[in-house]
């Protein structure tokens, strides 16, 4: 059978997935739930429960004779009103491709890009996937990113560092406890990562979000990333910012991006602690 | 009241505007070139548009000297030695400049600047030479009042070339128009990124493919006006344009628009430029008399016409009977190919034309995709581009573009308007640049949304100027008015933005 993954979205160009202008991949699906996730509708697969096919205004989703939910591209109006209603988190809109799909898309892009970047979700779920589509993207003579979570045991699976340039990894946040809340997951899986693609020279950049008001949270990950980096890779400061974010959790995490002053304050902390490529966005 | 007395009286217009205006209301008294009326009905019904070139050319429209002669033999007529040093070199250029004629009156080409001036910049020191540059950049933006003033850099880089970018940055000014040559082998990726970073600061320069343009011309050529192709020590004599949509809307069928409308369209217009040309080189004195020619600054054989076209994607569309610019031209294959038909049969009949004189083309015009004035409104986009409004993503938008380019020596372009956040990653732009110029595309231009200096259809103006005008205060430069005109008529400012905001990313 050919290998498929669940594609979200691809972007043709883009220049905030790393470096210069990149293909970027964004598949469906995601082990994690942060409450902050800008993207929810990206984190877990679609039951077919049908509750979006009832609401459509457009009538651009259906059942086939399977009883799956089935998407019409061409109907869609992108009003997300699918998005809005989803009882599990999740979206009707993705379109599952074949790597042969994924490269008739890269092949358009190749001319202008430096390489891709694959995201999520969590694209590492679709590790198979990943080595086929990264083989090919390497012959062409173009880079293979990957944007993680850190949820993916890399060391358990080495194929997938064989064929990727480099990965740019979510330290979202440090205390156990605090990890353990705001993403849902213990935090050792993404340690023993950040570790390891250091190790291995495939750490191209280390992500920490910066949340209002909370300066001790805040200081414990920055001062953690920046010991064990230190210059050896980027390392991007993110503020928080509420677009996107679940209403429920709002209250908790704040209806305002972080202050960016505040956050600079952060990128000082970094760069004093040896980590000099901090920067923030 | 007279149209003269309207002129006088008009609180906007500088002195300097009004005599341009007041030199064209005289000159429109004359009626000794005539065409035949089926011209005369063609230009009535907006088919035909002759860019308000005036009825009696006394002049080529535009003119590019050979800035390298003047270095090299000096300027008998205006008493000028070849020059010694730096400040010899901007004497020479500045008194000169102010001698090149044109349609706008003011020299359209001043040279590739950092080629000319680097024999004399890299004696200097940088600093001295940097303050010199300064004053010769605003001599030209307060005395060359019109964005159709236009410098060329590269495709090397040079000392000159990064201090042209190093100023034009600080001194964040709309005079004058530059353009990068740019060569994948010649230009750097470290001088082109200097470039990129200056573009998204100040809306320039643009980028032109210099291997096309050198195909096509020779070593020898200039990027003129908005991004006009033409030879060195040459020019264009006229530049009139068929307005596509227009000439396509009393066709009865597709048929009948190639077989009938479309051919009587281009002979019409063909008639009004062999008319011009032969009253330029055989009636006006230009080039027997003005010591531009009698010097050899420039040769009559390297000048052409320029057969301008706007409108392809409404013509396109009314064709196919397609109401919607979004489901139209560049974003629907049937429209697309019916424009790279068009285009096919226009630029065969063209090429089938004997031109009166244009010797060192084979005396024959050459194909431009005219930019658009103020008055067009939504009819006609410019040239061949997809019309404001309708902009599909970069990537495809990019992809019609270079099925486009290819037609038209005497230029075409296009301007990507880029989000804040290029401002941080520059260099993603550049591989963008990189690679369309590599698959056809002729002329890249970019500016950042939010800043001052803006790129209207392809001259630069000043936001801040425009709102001089709408205030009724005067403009000190003569084509904030076109920009004024093209966004209140053409939302010309309102191109699409190339965003990221389809995924939001911030928690990756």
């Amino acid at each position: 059978m050919t290998l498929t993954a669940p594609v979200n979205k691809i972007i043709p160009f883009s220049n905030v997935d790393g470096p210069s202008n990149r293909t970027a991949i964004f598949f469906q699906g995601c082990p994690f739930n942060c409450l902050f996730c800008h993207n929810p509708e990206t984190i877990n697969m679609c039951v077919n429960c049908g509750v979006c096919v009832r609401n459509c205004p457009v009538q651009a989703l259906s059942f086939d004779e399977s009883k799956k939910v089935v998407w019409d591209k061409q109907k869609c109006v992108q009003c997300d009103t699918c998005i809005k209603v989803c009882p599990h988190t999740s979206s009707p809109k993705i379109t599952w491709m074949s790597v042969p799909d994924v490269m008739k898309e890269i092949h358009r892009t190749l001319p202008y890009i430096a390489g891709i970047t694959t995201s999520g979700g969590e694209c590492t779920q679709q590790n198979e996937f990943l080595i086929e589509l990264f083989t090919e993207v390497q012959k062409l003579g173009k880079t293979c990113l990957i944007d993680s979570n850190g949820s993916f045991d890399f060391e358990a699976d080495p194929r997938v560092l064989k064929v990727c340039d480099g990965v740019m990894l979510d330290m979202k946040a440090y205390p156990e406890e605090w990890h353990r809340h705001l993403i849902g997951h213990d935090r050792e899986i993404v340690l023993k990562n950040l570790h390891y693609l250091l190790e291995h020279g495939k750490l191209y950049e280390v992500r920490t979000i910066i949340f209002p008001g909370r300066d001790e949270e805040n200081e414990a990950a920055v001062r953690y990333v920046s010991e064990v980096i230190r210059d050896r890779c980027f390392y991007k400061i993110i503020r928080y910012r509420p677009f996107g974010v679940r209403e429920k959790y709002l209250p908790e995490l704040g209806e305002f991006t972080t202050d960016e002053a505040y956050a600079l304050k952060y990128v000082e902390l970094a760069k004093s602690l040896g980590a000099e490529k901090a920067y923030i966005i | 009241m007279s149209e003269a007395l309207n002129i006088i009286k008009d609180e906007t217009l500088t002195y300097n505007q009004e005599l341009i205006a007041l030199a064209r209301l005289g000159e429109s008294t004359d009626d000794t070139i005539v065409y035949s009326d089926e011209y005369y009905a063609a230009k009535a019904k907006g088919a035909l548009c002759d860019l308000n070139e005036g009825r009696m050319p006394y002049r080529p429209r535009y003119i590019c000297p050979d800035y390298e002669l003047l270095f090299q033999k000096g300027c008998e007529f205006l008493e000028l030695e070849p020059p010694k040093d730096l400040l010899e070199a901007v004497n020479v250029l500045e008194i000169f400049y102010r001698h090149v004629p044109s349609i706008t009156t003011f020299p359209v080409y001043l040279g590739s600047l950092d080629t000319l001036l680097e024999p004399f910049v890299i004696k200097e020191d940088r600093a001295y030479a940097k303050k010199v540059l300064g004053l010769f950049l605003k001599q030209i933006d307060k005395t060359l009042t019109d964005s159709f003033v236009h410098a060329n850099i590269g495709p090397e880089d040079s000392v000159t070339g990064r201090l042209l970018l190093e100023l034009t940055e600080e001194m964040q000014l709309a005079i004058p128009n530059i353009t990068l040559k740019y060569d994948p082998v010649k230009t750097s990726d470290d001088f082109a990124m200097a470039c990129v970073k200056c573009m998204l600061r100040t809306a320039k320069p643009s980028f032109a493919n210099h291997r096309m343009f050198v195909s096509e011309w020779g070593e020898r050529y200039a990027i003129a006006s908005c991004y006009n192709g033409l030879n060195i020590g040459g020019g264009g004599f006229t530049l009139p344009r068929m307005r596509l949509y227009e000439c396509s809307l009393d066709a009865k069928s597709i048929d009948d628009f190639f077989e009938n409308e479309l051919p009587k369209y281009i002979d019409l217009q063909l008639e009004y430029m062999d008319k011009r040309v032969k009253f330029i080189v055989e009636e006006s004195t230009f080039f027997k008399h003005n010591f531009l020619a009698t010097e050899g600054f420039v040769k009559q054989e390297n000048f052409t016409g320029m057969f301008g076209v706007v409108g392809l994607a409404e013509c396109c569309n009314n064709l196919l009977g397609i109401k919607d610019n979004k489901k139209g031209f560049g974003l629907n294959e049937e429209a697309t190919s019916l424009g790279i038909r068009i285009m096919d049969a226009i630029e065969k009949r063209v090429a089938e034309h004997e031109a009166p004189y244009c010797d060192a083309y084979g005396h024959r015009y050459r194909l431009h995709a005219q930019v658009g004035i103020d008055t067009d409104g939504m009819d006609d986009a410019p040239g061949t581009r997809i019309p404001i409004g309708a902009e599909p993503t970069i990537l495809e938008q990019l992809e019609v573009n270079e099925k486009f380019h290819k037609y038209f020596p005497t230029g075409t372009g296009d301007i990507f308007k880029f989000e804040e956040t290029y401002l941080k990653t520059p260099e993603a732009i550049l591989p963008i640049i990189k690679g369309s110029l590599a698959n056809g595309l002729r002329y890249f231009s970019g500016y950042l949304e939010n800043n001052d200096v803006v790129r209207v259809t392809g001259y630069l103006v000043k936001k801040s100027e425009i709102e001089k005008l709408n205030k009724r205060q005067q403009s000190l430069n003569n084509v904030t008015v076109f920009g004024k005109g093209a966004q209140d008529g053409g939302h010309a400012l309102d191109r699409r933005v190339q965003k990221q905001d389809d995924i939001n990313r911030s928690c990756k």
